[in-house]
């Protein structure tokens, strides 16, 4: 039985977004503080306004006391939340259900993460007190266990394969030289791309998405209410999330080239949504790339492109600015940025933007509908949301 | 009398040729190479491995006496000899000990373990050792890294009883170190090798002879092992023992792999001897022990699963630069990554079969076998219907893998593989002993006990996927 969701119930009539990037000179509070107050202004209401917030974090703080705190909210419900880099996604998706049963008038889901206070390359996460047997994997090498079994399940030698992947790359820094809140403006070169450092083969430095800090916040209410505050809200289509049951790496049945949990996820927001052919009908996705064999899997799962053939698109340009389906229009965790807690939303406010025609030089001619999707954990063992959004009702 | 049942031996998969550490030293160089056991390893790993190999076939159940002798223990104070015990899925209702101290250890547990068996039950000895020397010195590259293991019993199963045995022990000092210290010291070789190695080890040769009855031509082969090569070489001419009789020392390709020593040379002797062989094993170092042994007819039916002559010939180098690091000799700048966390008590305990014997669990409603064991079938999802199921002496197939650049390791890159195991089952572990340009998918994996990493004083074993030696 899939979930029945909440089609054109809710709506986002302000959101917020911070620069994504180094910010030396700021703390999760000062990120939190900027993205909250672009959010009420953008909906031109104040904190007052609010009667319920969520809060995702990965890892840049407990409770809602690291949010009410540095905004000093006024004695009303925070929740924290956290589904690993879904985190954001999942903090958007409570404040729907929240005024989407009537429990608020008007909510507030923001993410933030604050990751360049810690000295370490890359991500991490801190695990619970164990008895020292789970494999210890980077996230980069995790999501490069896709790449041989794709190359290989379809055909691709190797050097073909990198230049699939380097394309990928090369078309998020593309869109994100258009976009001055991305932590990577500049385009470039595919050489370069397939020449940096390798940190796990076939995976280089080029391949994995930015390590930044940053901060993004929705403000929702229920569609009846939404011209209150906002001449042209968004709706909420779908909203999906799936945890699997990990199956990838103890069943011999999981090939490494798909994510079931993405697949499950698609399959029940398309139908809370209505949509029948995504290829045809999703006017723009925002997809979590936070490595680029991670993104040319998804395009197969979320239905953009039949198997094996994904591969094919990237290199005719389905998925550039100026393709059939745009993908990652804003620079995607590549090139925007992926501060864990703020990329849901990081990737709503994209829609926010273009479904809106905000977009400046990023703008998609005419959208209607718009995708996001956001996971966390590995090949075979993660959680996975899809949205779908759209700029009118019905 | 007691003898043995069966036996394995353990060498690691990396040699270092000593013409390498005399290019980076301008020492003068060894002939020919020694094991060098991996970064991830040390002497309870490599037991562990000698002693799954002697366990194969025997009745494990049974084994009620377990001696693990080193002069390297990982630990000074808890029972290493335990974690090898655990890696063999030895029974709880055991008597263990680690015998140290010396590199006479390895003999020493032998004998001791056939005097337990001699009593009833099995007695496994697993005798190990990772040789270090100060760079420069003798033993830097006359050592060598491996192990051997023997099961110890009486009966039919015999394929080997011990006919005599005869021990010396004399206070003298030749060659000690400090707990703390990870370079040994030598007094001048001259004095221990004329004043004590000598003499006993005659003696020990001569008595045990005598209480075997026999001479020395009667032998069909004769295994010496000593520090000191030149001892060897005084007793052969001294008791006129045939040259040709006398059984490889590995010096040349292993090395003296210190307390394991003796016993690796009696597991590469065995597999080529007849019913009726008789075997004399000697060895000098704090003193001196020889064991007479006779072959039985019971020996035609064993073999081992890797013999001494497979594992040396499977192998790949290492550089005295990783060998530094490897024996963290030579200090690195650690990536930017957080330290690898210790491992906790409670959860080690609670998942000890699963850790130290990669026992993972079958579903018997749809037949699954599945790792790490699961609660509910990952096929079936069938809740509370799993029996154990052992892994670790299944070979695998690579599904996928990774070559991490970014993770903690004392040998970068990591390799990570999805080991696909024939009859069943997945698991995503570290690969070792690999050449990580080579792997590939469908490469064919056996699975190995090794130490992780160590962190806050604790050692993390468990296990690894290697390319099928």
């Amino acid at each position: 039985m899939a979930s029945k969701g909440i089609r054109d119930r809710v709506a986002i009539v302000g959101m917020g977004c911070t620069k994504f990037g180094e910010h030396w000179d700021k703390g999760a509070d000062d990120l939190l503080v900027d993205a909250a107050y672009q959010a009420y202004e953008s909906a031109g209401i104040g904190p007052e306004d609010v009667d319920a917030y969520w809060l995702g974090t990965m890892g840049s703080g407990i409770s809602g006391l690291t949010l009410s705190e540095p905004l000093k909210i006024q004695y009303k419900p925070v929740t924290r939340v956290e589904n690993m880099c879904a985190t954001g996604s999942e903090a958007l998706r409570q404040a729907c259900y929240a005024v989407a049963c009537g429990a608020f008038d008007v909510a507030m889901a923001i993410g933030v993460e604050k990751l360049k206070d810690s000295g370490f390359s890359g991500l991490v996460m801190a695990n619970p007190p164990n008895d020292g047997t789970p494999a210890s994997m980077t996230p980069p090498a995790l999501f490069s266990l896709l790449a041989p079994a794709y190359f290989k399940k379809y055909g691709l030698d190797p050097d073909k394969g990198k230049d699939v992947l380097s394309r990928i790359a090369w078309k998020n820094h593309r869109n994100g030289a258009r976009n001055p809140k991305a932590q990577f403006q500049k385009e470039v070169p595919l050489e370069a791309i397939k020449n940096s450092p390798k940190i796990a083969d076939p995976l280089g430095i080029m391949d994995c998405s930015g390590v930044s800090d940053g901060s993004a916040a929705a403000i929702v209410v229920r569609a009846e209410d939404a011209h209150k505050y906002c001449k042209n809200p968004i709706y909420i289509k779908a909203l999906s999330f799936v945890a699997g049951p990990a199956e990838g790496p103890l069943s011999q049945a999981y090939d490494f080239t798909s994510f079931p949990e993405v697949v499950a996820s698609a399959r029940d927001a398309y139908a809370q949504a209505g949509i029948t052919n995504a290829r045809e009908q999703i006017s723009l996705a925002e997809v979590h790339d936070c490595f680029t064999p991670t993104e040319l899997v998804l395009y197969e799962d979320l239905g953009f492109s039949p198997r094996g053939t994904a591969w094919q698109d990237v290199m005719e340009g389905f998925f550039d600015l100026e393709g059939r389906l745009p993908v990652n229009p804003d620079g995607g965790l590549k090139s925007f940025g992926h501060p864990i807690g703020a990329s849901g939303l990081r990737m709503m406010y994209e829609m926010w933007l273009q479904l809106r025609g905000q977009a400046a030089q990023r703008q998609i001619k005419d959208p209607k509908l718009g995708l996001t999707h956001n996971l966390g954990g590995q090949p075979g063992r993660c959680v996975s949301f899809v949205s779908v959004v759209g700029n009118s009702v019905g | 009398m007691a003898g043995i049942i069966s036996y394995g031996s353990y060498i690691p998969y990396r040699r270092l040729k000593r013409a390498a550490i005399a290019e980076v030293l301008g020492v003068p160089a060894g002939k020919g190479e020694r094991s060098v056991a991996s970064f991830d390893e040390d002497s309870v790993s490599m037991a562990a491995e000698a002693a799954r190999d002697a366990l194969r076939g025997a009745a494990v159940d049974k084994v009620r006496t377990l001696l693990f002798a080193t002069s390297t223990p990982p630990y000074a104070e808890k029972l290493n000899a335990a974690i090898v015990g655990a890696a063999a899925q030895l029974p709880a209702e055991s008597r263990a000990a680690d015998l140290t101290g010396s590199v006479r250890a390895g003999l020493s547990a032998l004998l001791q373990a056939a005097d337990a068996a001699s009593g009833g039950g099995l007695a496994l000895a697993a005798m190990s050792d990772c040789r270090l020397g100060a760079p420069e010195g003798r033993l830097e590259q006359a050592g060598g890294d491996g192990a051997a293991a023997f099961v110890m019993g009486t009966g039919d199963g015999v394929i080997a009883e011990i006919v005599a045995s005869a021990s010396f022990t004399r206070e003298f000092l030749d060659t000690w170190r400090m707990p703390e210290e990870r370079f040994g010291h030598s007094w001048e070789e001259r004095f221990a090798l004329t004043q004590a190695y000598v003499p006993l080890l005659g003696k020990a040769i001569q008595s045990v002879l005598e209480k075997a009855g026999t001479a020395p031509a009667a032998l069909a082969r004769v295994i010496l092992d000593s520090p000191n090569p030149r001892a060897a070489e005084e007793i052969v001419r001294g008791l006129k023992l045939d040259p040709a009789k006398l059984a490889d020392t590995l010096a040349l390709t292993v090395g003296q792999t210190g307390a394991a020593h003796a016993g690796l040379l009696l597991t590469a002797a065995l597999p080529s001897l007849k019913p009726g062989d008789l075997v004399l094993m000697a060895a000098v170092a704090d003193g001196a022990d020889a064991i007479v042994l006779r072959v039985t007819p019971a020996a035609a039916k064993f073999r081992p699963a890797h013999s001494v002559g497979r594992m040396i010939e499977s192998k790949g180098a290492v550089s005295y630069g990783n060998y530094l690091k490897w024996r963290q000799i030579l200090p690195t700048e650690p990536p930017r990554r957080p330290d690898p966390e210790r491992p906790a008590a409670p959860p080690m305990m609670r998942s000890e079969k699963w850790k130290f014997g990669l026992i993972g669990s079958r579903c018997t409603a749809c037949g699954t076998p599945q790792l790490p064991p699961q609660l509910v079938c990952v096929k079936c999802q069938t809740r509370g219907k799993m029996e154990p199921y052992a892994f670790a002496d299944r070979t695998g197939r690579i599904a996928t893998y990774a070559v991490d650049r970014l993770a903690y390791s004392l040998n970068p890159p990591t390799v990570n593989a999805v080991v696909d195991y024939e009859g069943g089952g997945r698991f995503l572990c570290e690969m070792t002993d690999c050449e990580p340009d080579r792997v590939a998918i469908g490469d064919e994996v056996e699975m190995t006990f090794r130490r992780l990493f160590t962190a806050d004083g604790v050692h993390n074993y468990f296990w690894k996927a290697r390319p099928k030696r």
